[in-house]
């Protein structure tokens, strides 16, 4: 377990950083109340219309937070040089993008553990059900998965905020469809049966770009 | 000298085919009971999506064979696919408007496969725009490698996806019954056409492709012995 | 240190062979021949564009090579990457630290990606090494660029490597501060192999055993350092780059 120890080492290493900052948790956790709060002006608020575009409003959300956090992940790393301070020390490259990985998913669920209360609290829906946390960790995997990658290949471009949202959101339909279908069910208080399609749609989603990821990541930092 | 003598034969070969399923498709064919004369869109439509998907498997092949070995060729091949691939995703999604007017009432649809089509699109967009905006050329053929592997990987997730988003069981699509014998022959006779068109022009524009490289080198090498003869 | 006393076969603590790197079409290095002697210093020269930070990017691993092999202390590079990057340390103008964490957050971080033992001893001896015991609770970023460059070498030395390869560290930093970091470097002891690349001819001069002039991607010239003037070595430059160093 010297590759996942190493790995944590790196996660560690931006959680400090982030403790020191607040960088990435404070401006957006704030930016996705804003969205949740202007969609709102957007739809109106009456009750049924709200329970029909609820999982739309929250994935949108979700969707751009994340985005913002994982347009960071890779921009301390290029400061002073530090991924070449990586990548000569004697870990391999994937262990590098799973501890940056790790790090961004914990940094998205965190931001995703403070909206879901609050979207509850204002748009007044059963948010907090076992089955949409599942939705969402599963989701939330493989946008990091995704999004860790094109982050370490969009900070080595000219124009790298703009770059990712092009490059990651093709990638990631199928995610973010699967994420509001799977919400609406679960706030609608179906089974699990009928979730069951949907949440393999992001298992499998999952489970293949951890590893295409993890497999190409190489080449996106080497030259 | 044996390559343009294979694209010769596929010139010849594509024109022949493209002749054959042009007749078929308004000659040939009899025309469709319920959809009418519009469903001869459909011989059109079937071989550029088909296109658009073999065209995107061998930007998957190259960009594999490019990250593995880092020789310029695999880029070649991937780019070169990857410029037909949007151009016939282009006419997939604009055959597949055509059909969706007269036969919904719209425009647009969000019909599974034309929106997995239209996130297709998408991803050969990100192809190419991950390579422009890399500082350095070669960093850029990497880059387009991981997302045309990527992009790949995921058109059947996508499939998927957009496919049951509908609310329609995926078997349902693939054989929605039986075509005529005559409708199935023209539309393979179509098919033929349009992959023989295919590798004419992949090969086409690799060997142009290969030309600009060559361009470069030569240019670099007397550029650099112009510096050298300085001193 | 040489090859041909015949007796015993020396282990290069760097060996290249036949080393070539392209960007796409575009040659960095065409064929670098060299080795280094365990506990030799080396310096290389040449112009910007020439490959000196190629070959160094080459040598921790950043980059892979094009063809061609490195060995480090008589292993592969390329094969036993994890291992052999241990017994190397690098410095470059960039410090390779992180601004929002203090000196000692950062020596301890690499000192766990180098699975340093008795890690809180190390990171003290190397900060007195450096001069920056009494600054390690500052943040790197509030820190000067003199005094973030010295930290470097601290992170540099954590592991005990036995090659050091230092490319053009002293750039951005004053005289003075340039002088506080070769002392820190070279007191360092443990006498490792170093590869320094620089733009003062003079310092390279001074402080290295042998000198290498790389230009288009080739070494032009090789020799000791030793019977060398610096007007020598300004004619010699001149004459392999075409232009004034």
């Amino acid at each position: 377990m010297r590759f996942l120890s190493k790995a944590l080492v790196i996660t560690w290493k931006d959680a400090l950083s982030e403790m020191r900052t607040k960088e990435v948790l404070s401006s957006v956790v704030v930016f996705a109340l804003l969205v949740i709060v202007i969609f709102n002006f957007a739809f109106g608020a009456s009750q049924e219309k709200m329970l029909l575009v609820a999982p739309g409003i929250l994935w949108v959300t979700f969707t751009f937070a994340g985005m913002l956090s994982i347009n960071r992940a890779f921009i301390p790393e290029k400061e002073q040089g530090c991924l070449e301070g990586l990548m000569v020390c004697p870990i391999s490259r994937e262990a590098i993008y799973i501890g940056k990985m790790l790090g961004s998913l914990l940094f998205m669920l965190i931001v995703e553990a403070i909206a879901l209360p609050i979207f509850t609290f204002l748009f007044n829906l059963p948010v907090l059900s076992l089955q949409l946390v599942v939705v969402t960790v599963l989701a939330t995997l493989g946008f990091v998965a995704v999004g860790t990658l094109f982050s370490a290949l969009a900070v080595n471009t000219k124009a790298r905020e703009m770059v990712l949202p092009i490059l990651f959101l093709p990638i990631v339909v199928p995610l973010i469809i699967s994420a509001v279908k799977a919400s609406e069910l679960a706030l609608s208080r179906e089974s699990w049966a009928t979730l069951a399609s949907w949440l393999g749609i992001m298992g499998a989603f999952d489970v293949i770009f951890l590893v295409v990821s993890f497999l190409v990541f190489a080449f996106v930092i080497e030259e | 000298m044996g390559k343009s003598y294979l694209r010769n034969i596929l010139s010849a070969v594509s024109f022949l085919l493209m002749a054959a399923s042009l007749y078929m498709v308004f000659v040939y064919v009899p025309t469709e009971a319920t959809m009418g004369i519009v469903q001869r869109i459909f011989y059109l439509m079937v071989p550029v999506a088909w296109l658009s998907l073999l065209s995107f498997l061998i930007v998957f092949i190259g960009s594999i064979l490019y990250l593995r070995k880092k020789q310029s060729r695999w880029d070649v091949l991937a780019r070169s696919s990857a410029e037909i691939g949007i151009i016939f995703t282009t006419l997939t999604l604009i055959t597949g408007s055509l059909w969706a007017r007269p036969v919904w009432g719209v425009w647009w649809t969000w019909e599974p496969r034309l929106t997995a089509t239209l996130v297709l699109w998408f991803i050969y967009l990100a192809y190419f725009l991950a390579r422009s905006l890399a500082a350095e050329e070669h960093r850029g053929a990497t880059f387009a490698a991981v997302v045309g592997i990527l992009g790949f990987v995921d058109v059947p997730i996508i499939g998927l996806a957009t496919t049951l988003w509908r609310g329609i069981h995926p078997g349902a699509l693939i054989f929605q019954g039986g075509l005529a014998p005559s409708m199935l022959l023209t539309l393979m006779v179509s098919l033929a056409a349009f992959t023989a068109l295919y590798s004419l022009l992949l090969l086409q524009r690799i060997s142009m492709k290969n030309d600009e490289i060559e361009i470069k080198r030569l240019l670099g090498l007397t550029a650099e012995r112009h510096n050298t003869g300085d001193r | 240190m040489t090859a041909d006393n015949g007796k015993v076969s020396p282990v290069w603590a760097i060996d290249i062979q036949g080393l070539t790197k392209s960007f796409g079409n575009s040659l960095a290095l065409r064929g670098i021949d060299f080795q280094v002697g365990q506990g030799e210093s080396v310096v290389i020269f040449g112009p910007n564009g020439a490959g000196k930070t190629t070959l160094i990017k080459l040598l921790a691993s950043i980059m892979n090579p094009t063809s061609g092999k490195i060995l480090i202390n008589g292993r592969s590079l390329k094969d036993n990457a994890e291992e052999v990057r241990r017994q190397i340390g690098v410095v470059t103008h960039q410090t390779f630290l992180y601004s929002h964490l203090t000196g000692r957050e950062n020596l301890e971080f690499y000192s766990r990606l180098y699975d340093v033992p008795r890690r809180r001893e190390r990171i003290d001896e190397v900060a007195a090494l450096v001069g920056m015991k009494s600054r390690l609770h500052d943040r790197v970023g509030t820190l000067s660029r003199g005094m973030q460059q010295r930290l470097s070498i601290a992170r540099c030395l954590l592991h005990r490597p036995s090659i050091i390869l230092l490319d053009e560290p002293e750039t951005g930093l004053d005289q003075q501060a340039t002088a506080m970091l070769w002392q820190a470097l070279w007191s360092a002891g443990e006498s490792p192999t170093i590869v320094l690349t620089t733009h003062s001819l003079e310092r390279g001069l001074a402080l290295c055993e042998r000198l290498l002039i790389l230009a288009w991607g080739r070494i032009a010239y090789q020799g000791s350092t030793r019977a060398l003037g610096l007007d020598d070595l300004r004619r010699t430059y001149q004459h392999c780059v075409g232009i004034e160093p």
